[in-house]
């Protein structure tokens, strides 16, 4: 082999490989994206698990804060889904209750899970939720309806700025029971 | 630089043999670097008018308000495919197109390093196209959800989403071949005494886009893939019902988008500056700076994709450091534009064809460029973003700047490859109905974005009316005089004053010292570079 040729053939493995390592660094943004999520608080993700209320937390009654609710169905699933209230004023660190109501319009049964989100971002990790629907999949007989409960507390530790947080519950299909979206995109 | 040039003359006549095959074999199993960057911009001017006829769709359907020639699910699909046409089969291969006809020839090289490859990475384009619109015609129609593909939406499209995404993989994977190609012929195959500071600013400006291709296209290709898996397979990479996001999908797109939109425009920043110091006849003004401020222009558009998303909710934090770096990008372009001017500044100037594409470039390219500063700031842009004030912006950089760069550049080398000299009163027609043309679309889009119409919708309230109307008429005028361009193209390839070698006035670069047309192959023996 010429030197020409192999160094021609050097500098194509390098650059093939800086190609496949950055096909991989796309699919490592998934776990980079999911860790700067958790520490910063970004996308409004919540926790998915029951909040510890810390013993002798006291209500800051001087602050108040609108809390607004959002209920939104995804892929035109056949839910009908809203909350009770849409919105309650609130102290921080008092527990508050509120009720979001389902029906499945579907004629069959109907497993649904809702995925929580909270805006601004800055206000997720200090939302708190100590019962809520979305910690479990939900199941409906056909045609049935029902209230769902959330009991939730203000963390006092919310940055002074924040006057409003909304919380948003999309309620999804649970996947083993949907078929695919399949023709959807004509009625886009 | 004469006796080169006699000696290439007496080794074609000598290797008659080597000349091109005949009929259509020659084109499709061609590995001359010249056939196959004449197949690259045949089949980017295609493309123009495929591309092109789609926003004319889009801009009859909105020269009024209501809905008048097409339903609202088609024009989606126009908005869609009209931009991933443009982007990945038109301005991309047609900058690959030059970088294969001129890369050797202005390194002195006889032929790009890997010419199989070559042949290869062209033959994917026309079968990606193919597939691309195909998705057109089947069931549910093609992409719909914008050639962002932003999921959720664009997981509700139909089973054609599948050919779409195999599609921009193809599409990918032929300019990641063409880049690989490019970075070894540019480092192994100049002319001896050819340092990488003596390469021509085409040159640097298309080494630094190849890297940038090579970092980039693979990350879409990831991301892409996850779409089809999250749409087919089940996976929840986007899909926030399987503890996924589709914000995440945002920064795996503009993480690739917004080195993607320098890697348009850096190639036609090296084409501005072949033709600009050509026809002031002067040397480029500042060259060692133009080539670090293109390199720093690359390193900076690595690392302020988040500004496309300010309006998703990002931390105070990473608005101003997205906001920042970006409005730092402005720095080592404003370095190119001032350069340019200082090029021509008491230069002997003259106003061919290209010389009045590559003004028009340094004046509407700016425009584009400030209107980008403008959205740069993170508070402003809550009201800019998906308006047609953003639409108004990125055309003015990819039509009278991308575009225009590569039609000012066919016209400047259009003699060198065909041997004739086109026809200089229709080409300078060609320039004013497209300048005026352009203007007369794009600018009251600025007036209609600040009044708050959004994008990528079909229908509009009634006091956006009268500047839909002016943009509709500028469209169809830009649209129609590229008709032109075809017609001055094909008269220059079928005759015409004969071109000099030269062809302009005593320009700079090795590509002028073969005759015209080049022939078949050139520097079999390397030149020796003073």
């Amino acid at each position: 082999m010429s030197s020409a040729a192999r160094s021609n053939r050097q500098l194509v493995t390098r650059l093939v490989i800086m190609a496949t390592c950055m096909f991989g660094f796309g699919f490592l943004l998934v776990p980079i994206y999911d860790v700067m999520c958790e520490i910063t608080g970004i996308g409004g993700r919540t926790s998915d698990t029951v909040a510890v209320i810390p013993a002798g937390m006291q209500a800051d009654t001087g602050r108040t804060i609108t809390v607004e609710f959002v209920a939104v169905v995804n892929e035109q699933a056949p839910w009908e889904f809203r909350p009770a209230v849409t919105s309650m004023e609130i102290h921080p660190g008092q527990l508050y209750d509120t009720t979001f109501y389902a029906r499945n319009l579907a004629n069959r049964e109907l497993v649904g899970q809702a995925i929580p989100s909270v805006a601004p971002g800055t206000a997720a990790k200090h939302f708190q939720k100590t019962e809520c629907f979305c910690f479990t999949a939900q199941k409906f007989l056909a045609l049935e309806g029902r209230d769902m409960g959330v009991q939730f507390m203000v963390d006092p530790k919310l940055p002074g700025y924040v006057d409003r947080i909304t919380l948003s519950y999309t309620f999804f299909v649970q996947r083993q029971q949907t078929s695919q979206p399949a023709v959807v995109a004509s009625t886009i | 630089m004469t006796t080169i040039t006699q000696g290439h003359a007496a080794q074609d006549h000598a290797h008659d043999s080597h000349g091109p095959a005949r009929g259509l074999s020659r084109w499709l199993f061609t590995t001359n670097h010249k056939d196959i960057g004449t197949l690259y911009l045949l089949f980017a001017l295609v493309m123009l008018f495929v591309g092109g006829g789609m926003a004319l769709v889009i801009r009859a359907e909105l020269f009024q308000p209501g809905l008048q020639f097409v339903n609202p699910e088609f024009f989606n699909q126009m908005t869609t495919m009209h931009a991933l046409i443009m982007v990945f089969g038109m301005i991309m291969p047609a900058f690959v197109g030059f970088a294969n006809w001129m890369i050797p020839m202005m390194i002195g090289a006889p032929d790009m390093a890997l010419p199989r490859l070559n042949n290869w990475s062209f033959w994917i384009l026309p079968f990606a196209g193919t597939i691309l619109l195909s998705t057109l015609f089947m069931d549910g129609g093609g992409p719909a959800a914008g050639w962002t593909l932003y999921p959720p939406l664009v997981l509700q499209s139909g089973n054609s989403l599948a050919f779409a995404i195999f599609a921009v993989h193809l599409l990918g994977m032929s300019s990641i071949l063409g880049a690989i190609n490019i970075i070894v012929t540019v480092m192994n195959m100049r002319a001896p005494g050819m340092t990488l500071l003596k390469m021509p600013m085409f040159v640097w400006t298309w080494l630094i886009t190849a890297y940038l291709l090579i970092l980039v296209m693979p990350v879409l290709a990831g991301g892409v893939t996850m779409l089809l898996t999250d749409r087919f397979f089940g996976t929840s990479f986007f899909q926030a019902a399987g503890g996924g996001d589709p914000v995440l999908f945002q920064h795996i797109f503009w993480f690739f988008g917004h080195p993607e939109v320098y890697i348009i425009i850096l190639p036609s920043f090296g084409i501005i500056s072949q033709i600009i110091p050509t026809f002031s006849r002067k040397p480029l003004f500042g060259y060692s700076s133009m080539v670090y401020a293109t390199a720093g222009i690359a390193f900076l558009s690595c690392i302020v994709w988040a500004h496309h998303m300010f309006t998703v909710g990002m931390p105070l934090a990473g608005q101003m450091f997205f906001m920042m770096s970006t409005m730092l990008i402005a720095i080592p372009t404003a370095v190119k534009v001032f350069n340019w001017t200082a090029t021509m500044w008491r230069g002997s100037l003259s106003f061919e064809t290209p010389m009045l594409f590559a003004i028009a470039f340094l004046f509407l390219f700016s425009i584009g460029g400030f209107s980008g500063v403008m959205m740069a700031i993170a508070p402003v842009d809550f009201q800019y973003h998906d308006t047609y004030f953003i639409v108004a912006h990125f055309h003015y950089v990819l039509v009278p700047g991308a575009l225009f760069a590569a039609i000012g550049g066919a016209y400047f080398w259009l003699p060198k490859w065909t041997g004739h000299m086109y026809d200089e009163t229709l080409g300078k027609i060609h320039f004013w109905l497209s300048a005026v043309g352009v203007n007369l679309t794009f600018f009251p889009q600025h007036f209609l974005g600040l009044a708050g119409m959004p994008r990528r919708i079909p229908d509009y309230a009634t006091q956006f009316a009268d500047w839909n109307a002016v943009s509709s008429v500028g469209a169809f005028l830009f649209g129609f005089s590229q008709l032109m361009f075809v017609y001055i193209v094909v008269k220059c390839i079928r005759g015409g004053k004969q071109a000099t070698a030269q062809v302009w006035d005593n320009p700079e670069g090795l590509e002028w010292t073969v005759p015209s047309p080049a022939p078949y192959h050139t520097f079999d023996e390397a030149p020796l570079i003073k």
